[in-house]
Order: structure tokens, then C-alpha cells, then sequence
């Protein structure tokens, strides 16, 4: 596993997480995030080349039902938690810039 | 009769006799919440009008089931079509769901009346309630101490009589740590034998809804009542539900009681040691059979869960992007700015190190060394109770090391705080069942604390998993022992 968390990485897997981070924060995260993954590496004492992952703990996959029609929410209960909305749309900043070209 | 003081069978016979009416029962309650859950701080929020309201539907005849009347707690991650549901979260603080969670449903349906939500850690992370955004919770028991958690909130309300029995959530023990600190029954069910619809994710594959109780008998009726197939989770099981409160009834006979040197350690309090020996005599008296069994991965459970259930959670939670419901930020820059700065202002310190630890296991270049890893090892943890089983029918092990520590006892470091999850993550790895019984008191400076006993069993093998923690139940004679509040 690799060595020691730096405050560099931090930031990155802040930013793939999409959480804001003041420099304090940063510096914190490093401190408890090493510690943790220190304490995690003690996985590495196994031997598990031989074993399957095991993601979920009943064997099941694919269930499926048949595909029928039925009612969803309605767009008012799907709309009164939406922070900011323009019925029946729910309001975010410019995604795409005005200078065209897409 | 007091109606908030006695069981929820003892309760629900009353009120179908009609010694007690619903109406009565749910005042009383409301008036010891009145009372009692300032100082405490179990409950987030109390439905009084909603519970009236039904409470007359019940009296009137109106409102029919096993429940009829029963005052239930829902823990803050369940969704429910009234009132807020909030995950002790300020990213959630004022979120309204347009559904109701099914195990909820269940209970209205047979007849329960939901009077409040409590507080758990932010996202059921924590182990102490320490972590929600609305305060902690207290444990009645001795007020400067935490209740445990995640599900801290339903475990005090319980344990304070304001409910006749409550709901949690367990990733890796939130039913069962705080069942034991408070001195309840505390139910972890088989992964899938309750439908998640409903209970707000952190670790979908990890976890399960369950009942707080004061009473085996009790727990058996509430798992009764939730359990089964349920179209809108397809991960809940499709098999039959054995009739658990008529099979509570059932001798034991040919029983096989295992225990494994890896719960027995020094670690654990010479009161819970003490309560280990008290169990395993009285089921030798009753002819159980005790038999030793290895569990050799167990010391790799925590590591294990912490990548597992961080993965999970850290995937699960980027639905909080400040867009369609929940926390937004003021004058985002732009799209991404929006995300990072709602979700930044949204989660608490605990929910940020675990998305943050969960991205970094899942990231480029360290899925393999990590999560991947956990997977295999998570194996490894199952196999250990798969080979366990083929020699006994449950494994009998503390549910914690020891009674509830005080609060900021284990805030600084994360680990500490983790390391409580020792005895009861690996049965969310392995999908298992788990329950807590009260198991005795340790006294504290003069304060009476509870301790639990867990037992641990094969998948859907619940039944049986009931009956024997009714033979400790009897044993230690301490679930109608009620917190001098």
C-alpha cells in the first residue's frame, strides 16, 4: 500500500469528492486520514490472492420485475425540497457557456 | 394502569382490552416527552397532533392490527410523508420526503402510531451521537454519558419510556452498541429480511433496519410485523417469514452454544466477562451444548468496514449536490463551485473524513491496494462464520468491551471511536444476524450502568437467535429495570 497521505493528495480526492476545504481542514484531514489508513493497512498482513471479493453479502444479482407501467411522483412533491426552481424546472447556474461552439 | 410503564405486548393487550385507551397511552407519553426529552434529547421532532389523530382513530375502532395504539420512535433516516426527515443533518435539516419508508409503513399499518423521529449521528456515522448536527442524545441511565450510536435517539427514548419501543438503523452496530448502553434489546435482522426502502443509504450493502425493544417478546412482534419481500427493495429477501413470536414459545433442545477466544478478550470489562459465564451456565443448565469455535479474521473487521462502508457511503452521499433537494450555498460560481460549497457547508466534520476516505480507497491507483482488498478480506470474515455454524448454532460474545463511556471521551481521535465497533461490525460484513440483550449492570462510581450480551447466528435463522436470547433475557432478569430519571 502507498506511504503516507500527502496534503496534495487531499486535495485532490477533495476535489473528486466535490467537498470544499479550507487550508485548515486540509491540514487536519491529512493528520486523521494517515492515521486511519495506517491502522486500514493491517489488511495487508493477509495473504488474499486466492479469495473472491465479496461486494455484497447475499448472492443474488440481476432481480428483476416486469416492466409495467406505474405511477411516479408528481412534479409539485418532486419540486418542494428543490432549493431554487422555475416550475416545472429546478433552477442551477449556467451549466454551458454563452460563447456557443457546442 | 401507567401505560408507559410496562412491555409492548403488556401495553398493546391493554389497550386492545380496553383497560387503557389509545388516546390515554399516547397523552402520557407526550407528557413524559414533555418532561423528560429536554433534558435528554432523544426525539428531533414529536408528531403530538398526527398521534392524537390517530390515537382517536384507534379508540374509535377505526385503526385495527397488532399494534393498535403502540407508541413507536422512528429513528431521523427513516422517510416518512409528514413532518421532516433529517439524518441529524444540516443538509437535510429542512427536507420533506414524498414517501413513507416500509418498514414505517408496516407498523402504521398494523396499527403503530409514529410519535416523533430521533436523533442519530449525521448519517447513522458515529457511535455516540456525538456527531449529530442537533445535539447529542443523553443516556437516561447517567446523563454525562453517551447513549450510543448511531441510533442513540431511539435507544434513549426507549430506555426513558417515551415510547413503548422504537426503530434504528445497524451498518456495523448501531442497533446493538447502543441497545447494550442503554440496557435494551437491540435487534441487527439477517441482511434483507427488512426492506431498506425508505431509510436513507449510507452503506447499502452493510445496512439494516431493526427494532429497539424492552423485551425478547417484544422485539420478535415488531420483526414479525417488518419483515418481508418488499417490490420497491430488490435487494430484501423473497422467502417466507417464520411466525417469530409463536416460535418464541418453542423448547430449545440439542442446542449448540459457540464462543470464540477472539470476543473473550481482557479487553472486556470484568462485568461483561462476569455476564459471559452467568449465560453460558444458564444455557449449560438447559442442556445446551457449548462448543469452541475459531474466528480468526475477526481483528480485521474493523479495517475491513471502515473501506467498505466509506466506499459505499462515499458514493452514496454524492447525491447531496445542493440541485434537487437539500442544502444549497449562496451565489455558487458556478456549477461545480455549487457542489463543493454546499456539500462543504451541508456535512459535519465525521461525514467529510468518511467521504473523504471512502473517495480516496475507490480513487485511481488505490482501489486495488484498498477496497478491493476489503472485498476479499470481507470474504475471509464470512468464511470464519460460515466454518463457525458448521459446529454451533449461534455464538454467544459481549455486544461492547464495556459500559457507555462519557462524552469527548473518544471525540479527538477517530480510531478510538471506531475500535467501539469491535464485536458488532462483523456481522454486517457477513449479512448475519446479530441481537443485544441486557446482560447486568456495572457500577460506576456509584451509577448503575448496562452492559449487553450479543448473539450472533446463521442467516434467517432469526427464530432461533430470539428464543436463545430469551434464555439470557431470564437469566439476567434486568429488562424491567428502568433509569431513575
Amino acid at each position: 500500500m502507498p506511504q503516507k497521505l500527502t496534503e496534495q493528495e487531499v486535495r485532490h480526492v477533495a476535489k473528486l469528492g466535490r467537498l470544499r476545504l479550507g487550508d485548515h481542514e486540509v491540514r487536519q484531514m491529512t493528520d486523521k486520514l494517515s492515521a486511519v489508513l495506517d491502522y486500514v493497512s493491517k489488511l495487508n498482513e493477509l495473504d488474499v490472492s486466492n479469495v473472491e471479493p465479496m461486494a455484497h453479502a447475499m448472492d443474488m444479482a440481476n432481480v428483476l420485475r416486469d416492466d409495467v407501467e406505474r405511477p411516479g411522483l408528481s412534479i409539485d412533491l418532486v419540486l418542494a425540497n428543490a432549493p431554487e426552481q422555475s416550475p416545472p424546472f429546478i433552477k442551477v447556474p449556467k451549466v454551458i457557456d454563452d460563447g456557443g461552439g457546442a | 394502569m401507567d401505560p408507559t410503564q410496562t412491555t409492548l405486548i403488556g401495553l398493546r393487550d391493554a389497550i386492545a382490552a380496553r383497560k387503557v385507551s389509545a388516546t390515554e397511552t399516547v397523552k402520557a407519553y407526550l407528557h413524559r416527552i414533555d418532561r423528560y426529552n429536554p433534558p435528554i434529547n432523544a426525539y428531533h421532532e414529536v408528531y403530538d397532533d398526527l398521534a392524537l389523530k390517530r390515537a382517536a382513530d384507534v379508540d374509535a375502532g377505526n385503526i385495527k392490527g397488532p399494534l393498535a395504539g403502540v407508541p413507536i420512535a422512528a429513528k431521523d433516516n427513516m422517510c416518512t410523508s409528514y413532518g421532516r426527515t433529517t439524518c441529524s443533518s444540516r443538509m437535510l435539516e429542512n427536507f420533506r420526503a414524498p414517501y413513507d419508508c416500509t418498514a414505517v409503513k408496516k407498523l402504521e399499518d398494523a396499527g403503530a402510531i409514529i410519535l416523533g423521529k430521533t436523533i442519530l449521528d449525521e448519517f447513522a456515522m458515529g457511535s455516540s451521537t456525538e456527531n449529530s448536527a442537533f445535539g447529542p442524545t443523553r443516556n437516561p441511565w447517567d446523563r454525562d454519558r453517551v447513549p450510543g450510536g448511531s441510533s442513540g435517539g431511539s435507544a434513549a427514548a426507549l430506555a426513558a419510556d417515551l415510547c413503548a419501543g422504537s426503530l434504528g438503523s445497524d451498518t456495523g452496530g448501531s442497533i446493538r452498541q447502543p441497545a447494550a448502553l442503554c440496557g435494551l434489546v437491540g435487534l441487527k435482522p439477517t441482511y434483507g429480511r427488512v426492506s431498506r426502502y425508505g431509510l436513507v443509504a449510507f452503506a447499502s450493502s452493510l445496512d439494516q433496519i431493526g427494532p429497539f425493544t424492552r423485551t425478547v417478546a417484544d422485539s420478535a412482534l415488531l420483526l414479525q410485523v417488518m419483515s418481508g419481500h418488499d417490490p420497491l427493495d430488490s435487494t430484501s429477501a423473497d422467502i417466507p417469514v417464520p411466525d417469530y413470536v409463536g416460535e418464541l414459545n418453542q423448547p430449545l433442545t440439542g442446542v449448540r452454544i459457540g464462543l470464540a477466544k477472539q470476543y473473550l478478550s481482557d479487553a472486556n470489562d470484568p462485568v461483561v466477562a462476569k455476564a459471559i459465564d452467568d449465560a453460558v451456565a444458564a444455557f449449560k443448565k438447559r442442556g445446551a451444548t457449548i462448543v469452541e469455535v475459531d474466528l480468526p479474521h475477526t481483528q480485521y473487521g474493523i479495517p475491513t468496514y471502515y473501506i467498505v462502508a466509506t466506499a459505499e457511503a462515499s458514493s452514496n452521499l454524492a447525491r447531496y449536490d445542493g440541485v434537487r433537494y437539500g442544502h444549497r450555498t449562496e451565489h455558487p460560481e458556478d456549477l461545480i463551485d455549487l457542489y463543493s460549497r454546499s456539500r462543504a457547508e451541508g456535512f459535519g466534520p465525521e461525514v467529510k473524513r468518511r467521504i473523504m476516505l471512502g473517495t480516496y480507497v475507490l480513487s485511481s491507483g488505490y482501489y486495488d491496494a484498498y477496497y478491493l482488498r476489503a472485498l476479499k478480506v470481507r470474504r475471509l470474515i464470512k468464511g470464519d462464520f460460515d466454518k463457525a455454524f458448521e459446529k454451533c448454532d449461534a455464538v454467544l460474545c459481549p455486544t461492547t468491551t464495556g459500559p457507555a463511556f462519557r462524552f469527548g471521551e473518544k471525540t479527538d481521535n477517530p480510531l478510538e471511536m471506531y475500535l467501539n465497533d469491535v464485536y458488532t461490525v462483523n456481522a454486517n460484513l457477513a449479512g448475519i444476524p446479530g441481537v443485544s440483550v441486557p446482560g447486568g449492570f456495572a457500577t460506576v462510581n456509584g451509577t448503575k450502568l448496562p452492559i449487553g450480551l450479543q448473539l450472533l447466528g446463521k442467516v434467517f435463522d432469526e427464530s432461533r437467535l430470539l428464543r436463545l436470547a430469551a434464555v439470557i433475557e431470564a437469566e439476567a432478569g434486568c429488562s424491567a429495570q428502568r433509569p431513575k430519571l
